[in-house]
């Protein structure tokens, strides 16, 4: 035995208040160990708790019987004498009254009822009196959550474990439970009383007993709660989640027939909300309640529930076609959830009463006229999208409906299947055989009414689809087919092909089927088939290539033809031949005479072959052959003809070839690209580019100085331009080990091109100088150049010599008199245009460095700084001073060309220089240029005090940063940020800045939502703001503003002393942007406005 | 006991699909129209339910008028009951949210639809009072009322 001051003190413990939760709970342990181990008795312990359980203070007490409770609880498996669970129950029951000290009452009750037989239970009359005192005192509504939860279990245990005890209370016991669940709404509790209405409703089965007169009441309260609705975010935060409270309160529902009444109503009630979740629920509930109610009191609501169902199925079928379903005619669906459960409902109805419901649906005029509709030939690629779900649901209908016995599976039959047949039999005649012995087969046996009532649906669907689709699936099933069948399978799906291009839907289908048999042929290797399908399909596609006819769109054609080649290596073959054949054919004449068909044509051949075609060879591995012959076939031609027409076609057409040629050239292996490029030098030196004169550039550009304003295609003759546009083409392609012959020649004759304007020359050129080899030892023998030579020829040439000449290297060496002579012919006001090629050419040759990394860049960012600095700080250019307008006028573009070129240097080009063009790309390339060149424009934008200058810096600043990677400028924000606003400020004085703004923009949002960023935006909260309410009301661009806003709002989330000062001056500009013209500002506007009011109060007052 | 609900179980209805607008088109005519303001306002709570006032059809894009030269609107609601004494507390939603979202100069009439509520003239001359809308919004449970159900964060 424990001596008492041993368990005193764990009692005085846990009833002290002041004591902590984790020591409560160590003392009732305690205390349980000592009963349970007996070193305690029960007895002993009420004893000493005497004056806790019966003192005045209600806070004690309350402790006390609690650990009273709490000890019971833990003493569920003790064995405990009769007598002793009497008194405690007894004292316990008295205690409900307590409401002060009610929760260790509740579970103390709780643990006694609970409690196995075996171990001492409470007796039916104290059972009673608990349920009578219960009734008497407890107002469960009034109290807070857990011990309404206490409540609840209480009432269930006496229910579920008591029900004679509780069955004599009758009347008192609902309205005592009408009471306790009424307006109940914590889902814990919620569970608990959906439950207890189950048990009491299975309880009183009785029509004419208590239940019977409470059942209204009851379901009252009840169907509140339906259909379950749950705003808890997270069901985890409360243990209990939707679906677990729409099963007890379904269950509830359908506990007892009694409800009927009201539930059915209710449940067809809700069935009208357009929410699908309701409709999900209410079908769900109905047919699970049918069942529980019966036919008798189900049948009077038959007619309803079949204008509902139908409704769901019929009228209103929300089913979505499957992916897979297009290859099969746009026949399969996928059922919403509510037509799965409406179709659950009916399957159940058709169960429990099929004559009734069968009579409706065999009755139903709609259902009746619509089937009757579809047993006349249609066509279903002109059948709308609603029609076809409606087909569909009527067939899982009578599916169902047939399914349900042998008897409404004969009715079913007998009324529709002899006109279904007739109908297919007339359109399909070779099909039906199959259905027609399956339906014999069927009613021999239940087992496979489903299977024909599945086969009469999907007959029926294709009922109309006129052989085709079906036909098209022959060939995949396993029913033999003769080929002569297969012949005209094919037949008929490509004069269908042919004849049908304006109908998208079905042209699209039938294109499909035609590959699905090519894909089919190809991976079953049937080779006869295959060649039938080459000789059919294959070959008559290939043949519209070049002539007229069919009279369908060309790109449909090209589609057509390309997707069938696509089934397989020697289907494709056979089409890239039949393209060759029509660029042979064609070709000259598109390109010679600029006839507008050729063009087209040819265009759209190139087009297949950059975009399908040839990306298709290298994904299936086949040889580099097809984009060789490619190649030579448009230098040939071009070889062969002597002129060439301009129009603007013909742009479009030198286009294509480009993009077709550097596709092509950048899948050839290095031997082929030498091939290439060898015969196309061939065909450049036979131009009249050449031979060079040895001072090209003298001659051209001195010859006469209008020539550049006018066009350059004066001085170069269209073919010319083709050819060197096609040759630069193979050479921005080519890979790093690919030779290239007569380098010198060929680097000069670029430099000439791009002083024209001719921007392929320039990415060639940085192409070549990106992979040259840069040492000697790894240079190919017979190289001549390598990067360092081919940098000094390109740098050393004199149309740099505009540029400061000090900046590029040995300029003063090489060109001798030239160079002076040079100088003042494109010092001319005239020469603007020259110049700022040169600067996009030199750009490009610097990108071309840049992304190998070669130390040549700094030289060339030299320059650009050079022409942005020198220009209008000295004032020495142009050397005859000009008033400042004319001044302005000439050097602003230039300033500007040279402030993009550090656009191109750092942006990724589509056209060139880049991965899939075989590029040298250095890793980390952007960032050495940012970290090399920002001190530099740094220093120069300190330095320089006119506005111009600053204002091009400042562009040149902005290209900078917003190619450059976050990652690398991040670490330097604190810096970054004053001069990102500073750019800003310059920037918005000149429209022309307009889209740097929108990058700069972008870069700072970026900064803003950076983590790594938050420290330097904090430090420059103020400034940033005010900056971005100018910006918020820029005139010129609405995307600028809308990210402004969206900045201010990022900007709002920041420490609230921070950004409060400010709060007043962006409320104001921001009820100025809910005015803006553009509505996605003014919703933009909307949203920064409620966060930067809400930083203070929810009031927008200020 | 809390005090019984109005309506206690309203008919809810889907919520329709956001109407995506064409993006990028410097052309387009973004006057203010009612598919904007419907898209302001049809997440306002209900007083009540936890429903949005689309939900309830309380409110449709047809039920909005919108004159942008002139700079007015004009949305008529209609109350889940004819009884509904949370019409004006709808109402008062409706033009709190409006103010917000809109420039001043924007002037807002508020009714309720025809024949949908017993009271509809005394409703709809409460509700476009400018001096009644204020005092009703300096009552702190209104006011509490209001933010809550502009605010809420339950749909």
């Amino acid at each position: 035995m424990a001596k008492p001051t041993e368990y005193v003190k764990h009692i005085e413990s846990y009833v002290d208040s002041s004591s902590s939760p984790s020591q409560q709970a160590a003392s009732v342990d305690a205390l349980a160990i000592l009963l349970r181990n007996d070193l305690l008795t029960l007895e002993a312990l009420v004893r000493e708790l005497d004056l806790y359980l019966t003192t005045t203070d209600s806070i004690i007490r309350s402790r006390g019987i609690l650990l009273l409770g709490e000890l019971l609880t833990q003493l569920e498996l003790k064995p405990l004498s009769d007598a002793a669970i009497h008194s405690l129950i007894g004292f316990l029951t008295e205690r409900l009254e307590d409401w002060r000290a009610l929760r260790g009452a509740l579970v103390g009750c709780l643990a006694l009822l609970r409690r196995k037989t075996d171990v001492g239970v409470v007796t039916e009359n104290d059972a009673e009196a608990v349920m009578k005192s219960y009734m008497q005192y407890l107002q469960v509504q009034s109290m807070g959550q857990h011990d309404r939860k206490l409540c609840f279990e209480l009432l269930e245990c006496l229910l579920e474990r008591y029900p004679n005890a509780v069955q004599p209370l009758g009347n008192e016991l609902f309205y005592s439970i009408c009471e306790g669940i009424d307006e109940e709404k914590d889902p814990q509790c919620l569970i608990l009383a959906f439950h207890i209405v189950e048990v009491a409703a299975k309880l009183f089965p009785d029509p004419s007993g208590p239940f019977a007169s409470y059942a209204a009441d009851i379901f009252e309260i009840l169907g509140r709660y339906f259909p379950i609705h749950f705003t808890h975010p997270k069901s985890e935060d409360i243990g209990v989640s939707r679906d677990e409270l729409s099963r007890a309160l379904l269950l509830a529902f359908a506990a007892t027939p009694l409800f009927e009444p009201f539930a059915i109503p209710l449940l067809l009630d809700k069935l009208s909300s357009s929410l699908p979740s309701a409709k999900v629920e209410s079908f769900k509930y109905l047919g699970y309640c049918a069942p529980m109610y019966g036919s008798d009191r189900m049948a009077k609501h038959g007619g309803a529930l079949w204008s509902s169902v139908k409704d769901v199925l019929y009228t209103s079928p929300e089913s979505a076609l499957s992916v897979e379903s297009e290859s099969d005619g746009g026949m399969i669906f996928e059922e919403s959830d509510i037509m799965v459960e409406a179709l659950i409902l009916l399957e159940g109805l058709m169960q429990q009463n099929s004559d009734l419901l069968l009579d409706m649906i065999l009755g139903d005029e709609d259902i009746n006229n619509f089937i009757c509709s579809f047993l006349k030939p249609w066509d279903i690629h002109d059948t709308p999208l609603q029609l076809r779900q409606q087909l569909h649901s009527v067939g899982r209908l009578l599916a169902v409906s047939a399914k349900s016995s042998m008897a409404s599976c004969n009715r079913v039959f007998e009324k529709f299947f002899p006109q279904m047949m007739e109908a297919l039999g007339c359109s399909v005649g070779n099909h039906s055989d199959e259905s027609f012995a399956t339906e014999d087969r069927a009613l021999s046996s239940r087992f496979n009414y489903e299977a024909v009532s599945g086969n009469a649906q999907s007959s029926f669907a294709y009922t109309g689809v006129k052989g085709l689709q079906l036909l098209a699936t022959f060939p995949r099933s396993f029913a033999p087919v003769s080929l002569l069948l297969f012949e005209n399978i094919l037949l008929k799906l490509v004069s269908a092909i042919t004849s049908n291009f304006d109908k998208k839907f079905s042209w699209g289908l039938e294109l499909k089927a035609l590959v699905e048999i090519g894909l089919y042929i190809e991976g079953y290797q049937e080779s006869e088939k295959a060649a039938t399908f080459a000789r059919i399909v294959v070959d008559k596609f290939v043949s519209w290539i070049s002539s007229d006819e069919p009279a369908m769109p060309l790109s449909l054609k090209m589609q057509a033809i390309c997707e069938t080649g696509m089934t397989g290596i020697s289907n494709m073959l056979r089409i890239v031949q039949g393209m060759e054949k029509a660029i042979s054919a064609k070709f000259t004449q598109a390109y010679v005479d600029g006839n507008f068909e050729s063009v087209e044509l040819v265009i759209k051949v190139l087009e297949c072959y950059s975009a399908r075609v040839l990306p298709w060879f290298e994904m299936n591995g086949g040889s580099e052959e097809v984009a060789w012959n490619l190649a030579a076939i448009i230098w040939d031609k071009i070889d062969n003809s002597s002129s060439v027409n301009l129009t603007v076609q013909n742009y479009e057409l030198l286009g294509a070839a480009m993009t077709a040629m550097k596709q092509a050239v950048r899948r050839c292996s290095q031997e082929s690209q030498e091939k290439i490029v060898n015969r196309a030098f061939r065909v450049l030196s036979a131009s009249t580019l050449f031979p060079l004169k040895d001072s090209p550039f003298a001659t051209s550009l001195s010859n006469s100085e209008d020539s550049y304003l006018n066009h350059h295609v004066d001085r170069v003759s269209c073919r010319d331009e083709w050819i060197i546009s096609l040759y630069a083409s193979v050479v921005i392609a080519l890979r790093p080990q690919t030779h290239v012959q007569n380098l010198k020649m060929v680097l000069q004759l670029f430099i000439m091109a791009l002083t024209k304007g001719h921007i392929p020359s320039a990415q060639a050129l940085g192409s070549l100088v990106n992979k040259l080899p840069s040492k000697t030892n790894e240079r190919h023998l017979s190289q001549e150049y390598g990067v360092e030579e081919a940098i000094d020829v390109i740098l050393t040439s004199s149309i740099w010599n505009f540029c400061q000449s000090n900046t590029l290297r040995k300029c003063s060496l090489f060109g001798g008199g030239n160079e002076i002579h040079n100088t003042k012919c494109l010092a001319g006001l005239n020469h603007t245009s020259v110049h700022i090629s040169a600067i996009v050419g030199l750009a490009w040759i610097g990108k071309g460095l840049i992304m190998r990394g070669h130390e040549g860049i700094k030289d060339i960012t030299m320059t650009f700084l050079g022409v942005l600095l020198e220009n209008t700080n000295n004032g020495d250019f142009p050397e005859s001073c000009d008033p400042i307008e004319g001044k302005e006028q000439e050097v602003i573009p230039l300033m500007k060309s040279a402030a993009d070129a550090f656009h191109i240097l750092l942006s990724d080009s589509e056209d060139c220089l880049n991965r899939n063009y075989h590029s040298v790309i250095r890793p980390l390339y952007k960032q050495r240029f940012y970290n090399s060149v920002m001190p530099l424009l740094l220093s120069s934008t300190r330095q320089s005090n006119s506005i111009i200058t600053r204002s091009m810096l400042f562009r040149s600043f902005a290209h900078v940063i917003s190619e450059t990677p976050l990652s690398a400028m991040i670490s330097e924000a604190n810096k970054l940020i004053p001069l990102l606003l500073d750019s800003l400020s310059t920037l918005t004085e000149d429209v022309m800045h307009k889209d740097v703004i929108y990058n700069v923009i972008l870069v700072l949002s970026a900064i803003l939502m950076d983590k790594n960023g938050q420290v330097a935006v904090l430090e420059n909260a103020q400034a940033i703001i005010n900056q971005l309410i100018g910006l918020a009301a820029y005139p010129h661009m609405m995307v600028i503003r809308e990210t402004a806003i969206q900045c201010l709002g990022a900007m709002s989330e920041l420490p609230y002393a921070r950004i409060y000062p400010s709060r007043t001056k962006v409320l104001q500009a921001i009820s100025k942007a809910l005015d803006d013209p553009k509505r996605a500002v003014r919703q933009e506007a909307v949203r920064c406005r409620q966060a930067w009011a809400s930083i203070a109060s929810r009031s927008l007052h200020f | 006991m809390t005090l019984g609900l109005i309506n206690a179980n309203p008919v809810v209805h889907a919520k329709k699909k956001r109407v995506a607008r064409p993006l990028d088109d410097p052309h387009a005519d973004d006057a203010v129209d009612p598919l904007e303001i419907y898209d302001i306002v049809r997440d306002i709570r209900d007083p009540e339910h936890p429903y949005s006032l689309e939900q309830l059809s309380v409110l449709s894009e047809e039920s909005i008028t919108v004159d942008e030269k002139l700079g007015r609107i004009l949305i008529t609601f209609t109350p889940t009951i004819q009884h509904c004494s949370m019409a004006t507390v709808i109402g008062l939603c409706l033009r709190e949210k409006l103010k917000d979202c809109f420039p001043a100069h924007f002037k807002v009439d508020i009714k309720v639809a025809p024949g949908s509520h017993a009271d509809e003239e005394a409703v709809n001359k409460q509700l476009n009072d400018k001096e009644r809308v204020a005092a009703a919004l300096e009552n702190p449970n209104l006011r509490q009322l209001v933010t809550e159900c502009l605010y809420s964060s339950e749909l």
